[in-house]
């Protein structure tokens, strides 16, 4: 059985003047246990909201997706929200780091609302992602790599099943972006998690041996995905 | 856990919006407290003091006026009564103790009062106390002229034992009107923390003929203080003087009398009561401001945290609880104010009446307003929480792709 199983996955979004836009149109989608997948799509395709609908921030319209053996298109809110903290990690392009928290306190909020804090084991990721002695820092006083990697290690903090990147090299330049590229797949490996990640980026597409075209599987027009 | 670490980021991040709005909740709490504490305390103080006594006797007029001027040593005297009264009173059988009173002299502001030796040695001011001298003097012997000074009196205006000094006529200081006679000190009165601390005690018959004062009302009391042996003698000698004579007004009781005074005034407790509300709500006011104003910069924060699997609920209490730590960094920053303000307002009150206050006796008030504060605060946090609640996850975690 998949770690993630979706099927005839519908979403739209609706204008404050009461028109309709299909956003996401899946017929299927499959992504089994430690399988890495990447998504090929321009901006505005619509990637973000099929991640967003995946990590349970939103509900689909219709349709079924099926995470780790449970419905999500029929729970409630909060459900979701606790399947997000003890099974989704999520990379985000732009890192999302609470600014006023250290290395560790960020990467200790990956597990705060899933599994409960382990200092150590929070401590052990970021040694693991290079920053063992960074762990009392700032985002802003790292570099944009160190950075990207203490997200890496909130997303696989609270040893999740499945972890989203959404254009998680955007900001990198090419050597730092090959670099990050090789840990969030390094690390998912080791701690047994599968990967999703979605970009534009030929050179981050070409790591990957499973990339799939998400307007091939998108049914919904690119128009209507702005 | 968590839920507390974010609190004190919180806190920590917005350094300056939370220490101003702590300082406004101090403000309120610490004139919430105050208003209260001096109404009550001052009501309760104020209505027990009576010197020992039941009742005045004085010249016809305000019961209330006799008793202010008689027992707090403030006001004017309504008016002199012949020594005949005093005379006639003292022999009834009903009354217990009754001692003359004269005013109408001041040493540098402090009221000169002349007496008998009873007032220090028959009459007890509060339960088994008796108004004594400190050890080193004495009380005065009333055929010479010596004084006895109250304690505050004595210290504000640095008289000790062996001092000497000229009175002044009238109950107001003016350098211009000194009496030629000579006081010695010959005694501090140990402190009792009622309003003849603050007074100047000296032989009756030395304020009836001080140099300057009408021969004709040489033999004249201003009062007589009055200890009764029963309350319903209180009752018929009421009806006797203020009824049936029109001569003389007998204020009895003396803490029915200081509580009218309270009711006459209730009316400015009340606007300042109504003054430390409004403080209190413009306070919880800030706390909703401050946190609301700092909502949208805190958006994407709150987005990631939900991204990160927070639930609404979770972010709902956060904000909440924001609001109660910025007011209970203010409910205690308020304690320091309290003690402050009351320090400040008990010895302007001592100075004043002579009556001390102690501001810092336990009372309810003490539990219920920081408590209420806490709970103005914690609502005033519930408009921004409601918005932290309703933050949109994917609109706030830019950019999308």
């Amino acid at each position: 059985m998949p770690l993630l199983e979706i099927t005839n996955l519908r979403k739209d979004f609706r204008s404050p003047a009461g028109g309709v836009h299909p956003v996401v149109r899946i017929p299927r989608f499959t992504l089994g246990g430690e399988e890495q997948v990447a998504l090929r799509g321009e901006s505005g395709s619509g990637k973000t909201t099929f991640l967003n609908l995946i990590a349970g921030i939103l509900k689909p319209d219709s349709g079924s997706l099926v995470l780790a053996g449970r419905e999500m298109s029929a729970m409630g809110e909060p459900e979701r929200d606790s399947l997000r903290a003890g099974t989704i990690g999520y990379i985000f392009q732009t890192f999302n780091l609470l600014q006023g928290h250290t290395a560790l306190e960020n990467v200790l909020l990956g597990m705060s609302f899933g599994p409960g804090e382990d200092r150590a084991h929070a401590a052990a990721l970021l040694r693991r992602v290079g920053l063992g002695d960074r762990l009392h820092h700032r985002p802003r006083e790292l570099s944009t790599g160190q950075q990207q990697r203490v997200a890496v290690a909130r997303a696989l903090a609270a040893r999740p099943k499945l972890v989203l990147a959404d254009e998680p090299t955007g900001n990198l330049d090419q050597v730092r972006s090959r670099e990050a590229l090789a840990l969030i797949r390094e690390a998912c490996r080791e701690n047994g998690a599968a990967l999703l990640l979605v970009s534009h980026d030929p050179g981050v597409l070409g790591e990957f041996e499973d990339v799939r075209d998400f307007r091939t599987l998108n049914q919904a027009t690119p128009e209507a995905a702005q | 856990m968590t839920l507390f670490r974010l609190v004190a980021k919180s806190l920590r991040q917005h350094a300056l919006s939370t220490s101003i709005t702590a300082l406004s909740i101090a403000l309120a709490t610490g004139l919430w407290l105050s208003v209260w504490v001096v109404k009550t305390q001052a009501q309760a103080t104020f209505t027990s003091v009576s010197a020992g006594f039941d009742a005045v006797l004085g010249a016809r007029g305000s019961g209330l006026q006799l008793v202010l001027n008689a027992v707090f040593h403030l006001e004017s005297s309504p008016g002199n009564l012949p020594y005949s009264d005093f005379e006639e009173i003292q022999r009834d059988g009903r009354v217990a103790l009754a001692v003359p009173l004269a005013v109408g002299d001041n040493f540098q502001g402090y009221r000169l009062v002349g007496t008998t030796p009873e007032l220090f040695e028959k009459a007890e001011y509060a339960p088994a106390r008796r108004f004594r001298a400190s050890p080193g003097g004495r009380l005065f012997d009333p055929a010479r002229r010596e004084a006895v000074v109250g304690s505050f009196a004595a210290r504000r205006l640095g008289l000790k034992v062996g001092d000497s000094f000229h009175p002044f006529h009238g109950l107001l200081y003016d350098e211009r009107s000194q009496h030629s006679e000579t006081y010695v000190v010959v005694g501090i009165l140990e402190p009792s923390n009622t309003p003849a601390d603050r007074v100047i005690w000296i032989p009756l018959a030395g304020l009836q003929q001080m140099s300057g004062h009408d021969p004709k009302a040489a033999a004249d009391i201003s009062a007589v203080l009055v200890k009764l042996r029963s309350p319903i003698a209180g009752r018929q000698m009421e009806t006797l003087y203020n009824k049936q004579g029109t001569r003389l007004t007998f204020a009895w009781p003396i803490g029915t009398l200081i509580a009218q005074l309270f009711d006459k005034i209730g009316w400015f407790e009340k606007v300042l009561a109504l003054v430390s509300y409004l403080v209190a709500l413009v306070a919880a006011g800030s706390v909703l401001a401050s946190i609301y104003n700092s909502m949208n910069e805190r958006r994407r924060e709150i987005a990631i945290l939900r991204a990160l699997g927070a639930r609404r609920r979770t972010l709902f209490s956060c904000v909440v609880l924001e609001a109660v730590a910025i007011s209970a960094l203010g409910v205690l920053a308020g304690g320091v104010v309290y003690a402050g303000l009351m320090t400040g307002v008990a010895r302007i009150i001592q100075a004043q009446t002579g009556v001390v206050l102690n501001p810092f006796a336990p009372a309810p008030v003490m539990l219920w307003a920081p408590l209420g504060m806490l709970a103005l605060g914690a609502l005033a946090g519930v408009i921004p929480a409601i918005k932290a609640y309703r933050t949109d996850v994917a609109s706030n975690l830019v950019p999308s792709s």
